[in-house]
This record gives structure tokens, C-alpha cells and sequence, in this order.
């Protein structure tokens, strides 16, 4: 009774020691938002690339031109989704109505509210994750393991490493649309883990429709619906049962039959779903674009940017820099060569790590936002699975 | 033996021409038939400043093809080929030096407004052909007329330096295309082509006086060259092709000197003669013009001081017989013109017209000035000065201003404007920036009378295209409605630096980048002059075209932006620290797929099973994260992944080849 009473008390203590750690980190954002002196990181080429910035190029320029009617991939400014336009859109025009100047426009209570919502997920996952290895190590019988006694468990300090990460501040902080991106790759994560397989297939259409690069995660995904959120090697756990059969001879032949099943129901409907969202958001954005240009352009100033490194502005990657030295001659060829070099890993890395299928998005997200042409600080994601 | 060659040469010339004049009459009857005819024309003008503006003025006028045929004996062929061939309705090309100073020099006349250019180069052409052809045209335009005048107006092919300006440059043309070269640099090899397309070209006549270090000395050089061509017109009126080149120079008195070390005569405008701006004298006119004239202007603002100074001497009743005549001219004008002011009564600019006729080479032409009173006076402004400047510092992003001040110094006419509200004053505005300045067009502010004022409020119409990198120049075109009494507005926009490849870059990238210069013009006030004696007006081409009714026009000043240059000198060490990074991280993850640590460990223990998950972990993460600190290969590999790594080398080099081969 007393040890349960005090596991009751410890869980309450860790649950109010987290939200003290969240409600700071929210209260340092805000401090960030309203600190007087501007602290001009939203035109950091470090925050903002030619794709995620608010301020700097992309939206607020592309929802001008928007408004006076034009297509918004008019000039070669904004290449991002035209349904974050008019979502985001309006938000540029009041904040530059009511601040007298466009440059004190800071923080955005979206990519605040995406923020937050992206850690809670993300302790969400934690919680489930380890939850499954809890269960796995037991089902392994080992539950001493189990209960190595840590202060946080480690979706929570997943949830505090993403909320306290820097870059990640700097991002909300700095107008930058990346905090959307990560809250649909982690919604899609949350949604595999859950086996919730509509809400894996939203955040995984939209991740890949903001960014392209999220596209690789759908092995993970898979993985994950299919085998659930922590399967170790089957080799290993046939191992520590026929070990186990050594001692007890009887149970010999179960350790053929506890082999892990590929569910197949859950990846068909994940699938089902993946076409049902793409249409859909075709659609929206079909209606929202079909004035001027009609999807193709629309394909063209987003997939098209993001594969052709078009835009020569420093950034924290390395081709931009190659891309305005490489001789004219070269330049298809290195395309290919960089964006093969990112998919180029995934199906080994996909044979080699799909008994976990969590840390192989964690390597994919990690390949990908290092790689990708127009890097940011704040896409650096991966920093916050680490724990996990 | 050869005089008479030439002779029967001309004999049968006059003849030819005879026939076919009695041809025409015969055949049309009523239609009044032109002949190919030259005129050429001088026009000075004394400016505030101590200098002189001198603006030639030649013109070529060819009948229509299709009635006399394609055969010229005055008109230059290469000018009737190129319109023939590129389907030119009008077009325009200026080439100049210097910037005209629209404060001392006037802004409100027909040649600030005409003649007063951008420095550099700048084109733009109406072309009589569908709308999908116009920009295959105005490549072919670019490319004869870069070879017909020595410069690279080639470089305007490109479609990142020309636009199509749809209203504000010029009104209603849809085969428009402009574009403009800050960077041209002008220079005599561009006056010769220039000059080979008159009849006399410099050997005789007016244009005799252009001598090359005189007039590349000005403060203020530009030549055009403007041609309106209604031979593909669809209306009746077929006036053939009219050819308008004009040179404009503001040069510095050589006298300006002396007048300057005397100390109590300050204000004294220099004294000059034709032969003293330009070292040469007027020897009779080209014997193939027309008509020769010599115009000597004298401003609006420069007679009303003249008039106030004579009403004072008047007064005064002293020195009457000296002061009767404020200055003093060496030869006695033929003719006359004062300009009619329908508005006030009061004081018009004076024109003197000589006949170059009877002057030859025993007796030339040699105009001269000689001022007794010192004299100040201003020349007319336009409505609002325009100038451009640029905002922000560093490397990475700024802002462009265009500023309009009010010229209205507390006179009468804006006191006035002031009384009636409802006054508006319309400005056009149209501006070309190249597409590495990339301007946010939402970040376009106004200011009226140095407060913010709403867009709608004050923006009566606005046309924009975005600029695409390295496909097309970002264009703006507005049209503000400013109140009368306005002191002065100003626009603002911001705008990021591009990067640009290492090859876009020009010679000396260095010095910076010009953006070209935006027109402002003024559509409600007209620049022309209206003389009294209209018979006699028509038979010069330049006063009919100083009465020709254009809009108020001007140039704002060229913009240098500096921008990021990279590394110029070593392209390769970029290249191959990236590949050597790619390379690295594609080595280390493959090492880090190969090694399968966690099995070899576990045959040898095989008792601790959770130990391997987490040390898998931990050293797929160290490898991960040591990677872009210390890029280290792994150098302990078995040797069957030597053979696999030897074989994939041997894959790509391989592939390289490959591809190589392809692409030669």
C-alpha cells in the first residue's frame, strides 16, 4: 500500500515538476516574443530559409501578391504550400496593420501553439514507447530493467528537449513556418505509435506536402503499424525463449510460434488513408490556386524549388555554396548526385533498423534535415528524439 | 572627268526623282506626295548655371515603300531595312553620359522632357506584329542595332533586362518592350555609326561643329535616335518613316573663367560664341537639308528677369541706352518666336532663328552671346523634383526611396492649386529592377508630406510583376494622385540581395550593381511650347516638335548596389571540401550499416542481452553525431568490407565515366 501511495505521490511530484519545466519554457517564448529590442531573428539566414520564413520572403510576400490577384508563385519569392497562405496569410496583414512597422512583427501564436502541441505529442510518444519496451522486456522477463529509477521518464524529457531546444525557440521566435512542419511529422509519429492509422497518414500527407523530404518516413510508418512501436530483433527474442526452453523443456515448441506477424490491416488502412488526404489536400489546394496556374505551377515553385537549389542565399547547408561555384556544366549532375545521397540510405538503413522502427525515422529525419537543400537551425528535430 | 560623271550621276537623279514626283501626281491625283527630305537644326540655349545647352536636331523623312519604292538617295538603308524587316511601329534609342541636372537645367521643357535620358543606354520599341512574336523581334532588334552602333545593346536580348511596361512608361502600347544599360559606357566610337546615317554626316553642315573632344568634354551628352515608322499602319495616314536623331550637350563656356576672377561680378553669365563652345564655325548648311537653322533660345524664366531688370533701368532712368539691351548678339536674328501662353499673359520664352542659307565657307556662321548685366534666373521645374536613394546598410538586405519634392518655391501656382481642393496632381511611375534585387512588394509604403498614409489612399492604380530568378526583371508600375499643395511624398520599398552564380557575375563585381533608373512622369502637365507664327512653324521639324504635345518626363538617378561576391579564385576548393564532407558521411554510414557490433558481441557474450540494444544505440548515435564534428573515417574494417568498398569505388568511378561520357 505505502510503496503505491508514494509511487501515486512521485508520479504527481514528476507530472508538476514537468509542466513547471513546460510553463517556463512557454513564459521564456513569450519573454522572446515581447522583448523590446528586436532581435531581428526571423532575416537570420540560420532561422529562415527562402522556404519556412513568414517575414523574410515567402509568405507575406506571396500572400500580397495573392491579394491583389496574381498568382502567389508570381515572382520567385514564395514556394511554399498555398494552403499555409491562407492560413498564415491574414496573420501578416493584421500584425503589419496594427504594429506600425512590419519589422516588429514577431512570434506567432500558430507556430507557438504548433510548438507546444508538437511537444505534448512527442511526450505522448515517449510514454507509448516506452510503455511497449516495458512490456517487451517483460514479456523478455526482465523487469528489474524496468525500473531504473530516472526523475522523468523519457517522453517527458523528450517533450522538455524539444520545448527548451534553442533551435526550436529560435524558430517560433524568428516567424518561421518549420514548427507546423514538425508538429506533422510528430502528429504522423504519435498517429504510427498509437496504431492510429488516419492521423499517421494527416501528418505524414502534410509533412510531405510543407517539405517534400518527409516522404522517407513512410517506411518507418509502415514499420511501425505493422510490427508496433518496439519490436526487438525476432531473432533475439526467439533466443531468450528457446534459452528459456533449455530450462524448461516443455515450452520448447512455443518458440517457433511467438514470432512477431506483419499485421497487415492497420498498413492497408494507413495506406487508404495516405490516398484519401493527398486527395484532399490536392483538392484545397487545386481551389486555391486554379485562378493562376492551376497545380503545376504550383508543383512546380514548391518540388521544383526545393530539388533545383534555384535560390543561391546562404543557409546553414553546404550546397548553396557549391551551387554557386559549380561550373553551369555540372550542375545536373551534382543535383542528382546529393539527392540520391539522401535516398540512397533508406532501404539499407530500413533492413537494418526495422525491429525499431522509431529511431529509424529518428535516422531518416536526421539524414534528411542535414542534407536537404535548404537546411535550417530549425529543423534540427532529430536533437529531440535523442532521449527517446 | 569625274565632276562630270557625277554630274550626269545627279542630272539623272533629279530626273528619276522628277519622273517619279509626275508619276505620283498622276497616279494619286489629289495625294499629297512626299519626297525623301533631311532638315537639320541647332538649338542653344543659355542655362542657369554658366553652361550652354546645344541640341541638334537632325531629321529624315522617307516616303512610304510601298509607293516609291525601296530605294533611298537621303534616307540611311540600313534604318529603312530594319524597320521593314523588324516591323518597327516606333522606337527609341538613347545613348548618354552624364545625368541631366533636372533642378538647374529645366525639367518642364520639350527637351528635358524628350531629351533628357537615363545615362547609359536605354531602347524601347513598338513592334507591329502579334503579341507572341514581340520578343523574338525585339531579340533580332537588339542584336542589328548593337552591330549598327558599336555597343552592346546586345546585352538587352536577355529577358532579365528588358520588361514590357504596360501603361506607365508610355500610354496604351501593347508591343512594348523597354529596357535600359546603367552600365554602357558612350563614347565617340558610338557618335560615328551615329553620324554615317546623315547625308552630310560630319563633313558639312551643322554637324561639321562636332568636334569629338568638345563635345565629349560636356557635362551632359546624349545622343538618340528616334524613328516612327507608319508604313505596316493599318490607317489611311501613311507618312513613311520619320527619323529624329538627336544629340543634346551641355558644355562649359570657355570664357566662364575670366568672368569668374573679376569678384564683384559673380553673377555674370559667361559670354560665348558657336565658335568658342565648339572651336568651329558654322561653314554654310549641308547642301543635301532643306533647311538649315541655328535657334537660339532664351528661357521663360530668363526673359521675365530680363523684362523685371528693363522695368527697374526704367525707373531708375540711368544708364538707358546701355541697359536697354541686356545682352548682345554678334549676328542679327532672321527671324523671331515668342512662345503663346494660353494660361498667363505674362512672360514667354524667346526663340531667334538663323538661316544657315547664305553662309559659306569664306564668310561662316559664328553665333555669339555677350551678357552686360549680370543676370540669375530659374528654369522651369517640373511639377516635383524625383529623386531615388537607397536605404539600409550591409550586404543582405536594404530599401529602395523614391523621393518627390515639391519645386514650387512659395509662388504663385501653388498657392492657388491650394485654394481649389479637389486639385490632384497624377504621377506615373514605372521602375525596373533586375531580379537579384528581390523587392517585397508588400513592404511598399507612402509617405504625403512625411507622413504614412494608407496605400488606397493615396495609389490610384498599380500594376506589378514579381521578378523570377534569372528569367525576368521585377516590374512596377503606379499611378499616385497626389493633392496639389503636396510639399513632398515618398515611396519606399524593401528589397533583399540576391546571390547570384559565379559566372552571372560581371567583370569588376566589385563595384557593385546598377539598378536602372525609374521614370516619373507627369501625364495632366504638358511640355510643349505653342509659338505665334504657325505657317511658318511647320517647315521646321524641331519647333513643330517642341509644340507636339508629350507628358512631363523624368529620370531618376541610377542606383549602384553593392552586392555579395564569392570566392572568384578558387571554385574548386568549395567543390571538393562538399564532396569531401558527402563523402565522408556516406563512408561513415555505410561502415556503420556494415558492422554489425551487436551480433559479433553477442556470440561472444551471450548472456547480457539488454546491454547490446542500448550500446547498438549509442554507438550508432556517437558515429552519428561525431560525424559532422570530427569527420574521422572508421578505420578498423574487416577485410571482406575492403573488397566491398574497393568494388563500390570502383562502381562510381565508374558511373562518373559514365556520365561523362554522356554529356561530351
Amino acid at each position: 500500500m505505502e510503496t503505491k501511495v508514494e509511487e501515486k505521490r512521485n508520479k504527481i511530484y514528476k507530472m508538476s515538476s514537468f509542466l513547471v519545466w513546460v510553463i517556463a519554457s512557454v513564459i521564456f517564448r513569450l519573454i522572446l516574443i515581447y522583448f523590446p529590442k528586436n532581435l531581428n531573428l526571423s532575416s537570420r539566414p540560420e532561422v529562415s530559409t527562402p522556404l519556412t520564413s513568414i517575414r523574410r520572403r515567402t509568405l507575406a510576400e506571396g500572400y500580397w501578391l495573392k491579394q491583389s490577384s496574381m498568382s502567389p508563385y508570381a515572382g520567385s519569392m514564395y514556394h511554399g504550400s498555398p494552403l499555409l497562405l491562407s492560413v498564415l496569410g491574414p496573420l501578416t496583414v493584421k500584425r503589419a496593420k496594427s504594429t506600425q512597422a512590419f519589422r516588429e512583427l514577431k512570434g506567432n501564436p500558430i507556430s507557438f501553439y504548433a510548438d507546444v502541441m508538437s511537444a505534448m505529442l512527442l511526450r505522448a510518444t515517449g510514454q507509448n514507447l516506452q510503455a511497449a519496451y516495458t512490456q517487451r522486456l517483460k514479456s523478455l522477463e526482465l523487469h528489474e530493467l524496468s525500473k531504473n529509477s530516472e526523475i522523468f521518464s523519457s517522453g517527458d524529457i523528450a517533450a522538455l528537449v524539444y520545448l527548451w531546444n534553442p533551435f526550436t525557440i529560435v524558430a517560433c521566435v524568428g516567424l518561421s513556418t518549420s514548427p507546423i512542419e514538425n508538429l506533422a511529422i510528430i502528429s504522423s509519429l504519435y498517429g504510427a505509435c498509437k496504431r492510429l492509422p488516419p492521423l499517421a497518414a494527416f501528418g505524414w500527407v502534410m509533412a510531405t506536402h510543407l517539405s517534400l523530404y518527409p516522404a522517407i518516413l513512410i517506411i518507418p510508418l509502415i514499420i511501425l503499424l505493422g510490427y508496433g512501436p518496439d519490436a526487438p530483433p525476432s531473432k533475439l527474442f526467439l533466443q531468450s525463449r528457446c534459452s528459456k526452453g533449455g530450462d524448461n523443456p516443455l515450452s520448447s515448441t512455443s518458440c517457433q510460434q511467438e514470432e512477431l506477424t506483419f499485421s497487415g490491416k492497420p498498413v492497408v488502412h494507413f495506406l487508404l488513408w495516405i490516398s484519401v488526404w493527398s486527395v484532399y489536400v490536392l483538392i484545397l489546394c487545386g481551389i486555391s490556386v486554379q485562378q493562376n496556374g492551376g497545380l503545376l505551377e504550383m508543383f512546380k515553385s514548391t518540388y521544383g524549388f526545393i530539388l533545383t537549389v534555384e535560390d543561391l542565399s546562404p543557409n546553414m547547408g553546404v550546397l548553396w555554396y557549391f551551387f554557386a561555384e559549380v561550373f553551369e556544366f555540372f550542375r545536373n549532375f551534382f543535383l542528382i548526385l546529393f539527392h540520391v545521397n539522401i535516398l540512397f540510405m533508406v532501404l539499407p538503413l530500413a533492413i537494418r533498423l526495422n525491429h525499431r522502427p522509431c529511431f529509424l525515422a529518428f535516422v531518416y529525419i536526421a539524414i534528411s534535415s542535414m542534407l536537404k537543400s535548404f537546411p535550417s537551425v530549425s529543423l534540427q528535430l532529430f536533437a529531440c528524439f535523442t532521449p527517446i | 572627268m569625274a565632276q562630270t560623271l557625277k554630274l550626269n550621276l545627279l542630272l539623272n537623279l533629279v530626273l528619276l526623282l522628277l519622273f517619279q514626283l509626275s508619276y505620283g501626281t498622276l497616279v494619286f491625283g489629289s495625294v499629297f506626295v512626299q519626297e525623301e527630305e533631311f532638315s537639320e537644326e541647332l538649338l542653344l540655349k543659355p542655362l542657369p548655371d554658366r553652361k550652354v545647352l546645344s541640341h541638334f536636331h537632325f531629321e529624315s523623312r522617307a516616303p512610304p515603300s510601298n509607293t516609291h519604292g525601296r530605294h533611298h538617295h537621303l534616307f540611311p538603308k540600313a534604318i529603312s531595312q530594319l524597320v521593314t524587316k523588324l516591323r518597327i511601329k516606333e522606337m527609341e534609342l538613347s545613348f548618354t553620359q552624364g545625368r541631366w541636372r533636372y533642378e538647374q537645367w529645366g525639367g518642364f521643357d520639350p527637351i528635358s522632357s524628350n531629351n533628357a535620358k537615363p545615362p547609359g543606354v536605354e531602347l524601347w520599341a513598338v513592334f507591329d506584329v502579334p503579341q507572341s512574336l514581340v520578343d523574338a523581334y525585339w531579340k533580332n532588334l537588339t542584336h542589328t542595332l548593337s552591330g549598327l552602333f558599336c555597343a552592346s545593346v546586345n546585352f538587352l536580348e536577355s529577358s532579365t533586362a528588358y520588361s514590357a511596361p504596360e501603361w506607365a512608361f508610355r500610354p496604351a502600347s501593347g508591343n512594348l518592350r523597354y529596357g535600359a544599360l546603367p552600365r554602357e559606357a558612350v563614347c565617340t566610337e558610338n557618335l560615328t555609326p551615329w553620324l554615317k546615317l546623315l547625308p552630310c554626316r560630319d563633313k558639312s553642315g551643322l554637324s561639321a561643329l562636332m568636334d569629338r573632344p568638345s563635345v565629349y568634354r560636356g557635362f551632359y551628352h546624349s545622343q538618340r535616335l528616334h524613328l516612327i515608322s507608319t508604313e505596316s499602319d493599318s490607317d489611311g495616314v501613311d507618312s513613311g518613316i520619320v527619323l529624329e536623331q538627336t544629340l543634346t550637350v551641355v558644355l562649359q563656356p570657355s570664357g566662364w573663367k575670366k568672368g569668374k576672377s573679376y569678384a564683384g561680378k559673380t553673377n555674370m553669365q559667361p559670354n560665348w560664341s558657336i565658335s568658342s563652345i565648339f572651336g568651329r564655325k558654322v561653314s554654310g548648311k549641308c547642301i543635301l537639308a532643306k533647311s538649315s537653322n541655328v535657334y537660339l533660345q532664351l528661357d521663360k524664366g530668363l526673359v521675365c528677369e530680363l523684362k523685371d531688370l528693363q522695368k527697374e533701368n526704367a525707373e531708375y532712368g540711368a544708364n538707358n541706352s546701355a541697359s536697354e539691351h541686356s545682352f548682345e548678339l554678334s549676328v542679327n536674328p532672321d527671324k523671331v518666336y515668342e512662345e503663346m501662353d494660353n494660361l498667363h499673359g505674362k512672360s514667354t520664352s524667346v526663340m531667334y532663328e538663323y538661316s544657315v542659307d547664305k553662309y559659306s565657307d569664306s564668310q561662316p556662321f559664328d553665333l555669339g552671346l555677350k551678357w552686360k548685366i549680370p543676370v540669375v534666373w530659374l528654369n522651369q521645374q517640373a511639377p516635383l523634383h524625383a529623386s531615388r536613394f537607397l536605404m539600409g546598410s550591409g550586404n543582405e538586405r536594404g530599401a529602395i526611396a523614391i523621393s518627390l519634392r515639391s519645386t514650387d518655391l512659395s509662388e504663385g501656382s501653388g498657392s492657388t492649386n491650394a485654394i481649389n481642393e479637389g486639385c490632384e496632381l497624377q504621377v506615373d511611375i514605372f521602375q525596373v529592377v533586375p531580379w537579384y534585387i528581390k523587392v517585397y512588394f508588400h513592404t511598399l509604403q507612402v509617405y504625403v508630406n512625411q507622413q504614412r498614409r494608407a496605400m488606397a489612399d493615396v495609389v490610384k492604380k498599380i500594376h506589378v510583376s514579381p521578378s523570377k530568378d534569372k528569367l525576368s526583371p521585377g516590374v512596377m508600375e503606379m499611378i499616385l494622385k497626389l493633392p496639389c499643395g503636396v510639399q513632398s511624398a515618398a515611396l519606399t520599398i524593401e528589397f533583399d540581395k540576391g546571390f547570384l552564380h559565379i559566372d552571372e557575375y560581371p567583370p569588376d563585381a566589385n563595384q557593385g550593381f546598377d539598378i536602372p533608373s525609374a521614370v516619373v512622369s507627369f501625364p495632366n502637365s504638358d511640355a510643349s511650347m505653342h509659338f505665334s507664327q504657325d505657317d511658318s512653324l511647320k517647315k521646321s521639324p524641331l519647333l513643330s516638335k517642341f509644340q507636339e504635345r508629350s507628358r512631363v518626363l523624368s529620370y531618376t538617378e541610377v542606383l549602384l548596389v553593392p552586392l555579395t561576391t564569392p570566392d572568384f579564385s578558387m571554385p574548386y576548393n568549395v567543390l571538393t571540401i562538399t564532396c569531401t564532407v558527402f563523402a565522408l558521411y556516406f563512408g561513415s554510414l555505410l561502415n556503420v550499416l556494415r558492422k554489425r557490433a551487436g551480433e559479433e558481441e553477442r556470440l561472444l557474450k551471450a548472456s547480457k542481452k539488454t546491454g547490446r540494444l542500448s550500446q547498438l544505440l549509442s554507438k550508432l548515435i556517437s558515429k552519428l553525431r561525431r560525424r559532422p564534428q570530427e569527420p574521422l573515417p572508421s578505420s578498423p574494417a574487416p577485410s571482406s568490407f575492403v573488397s566491398h568498398k574497393v568494388i563500390f569505388k570502383i562502381l562510381v568511378v565508374a558511373c562518373i565515366a559514365v556520365a561523362w561520357q554522356y554529356y561530351f
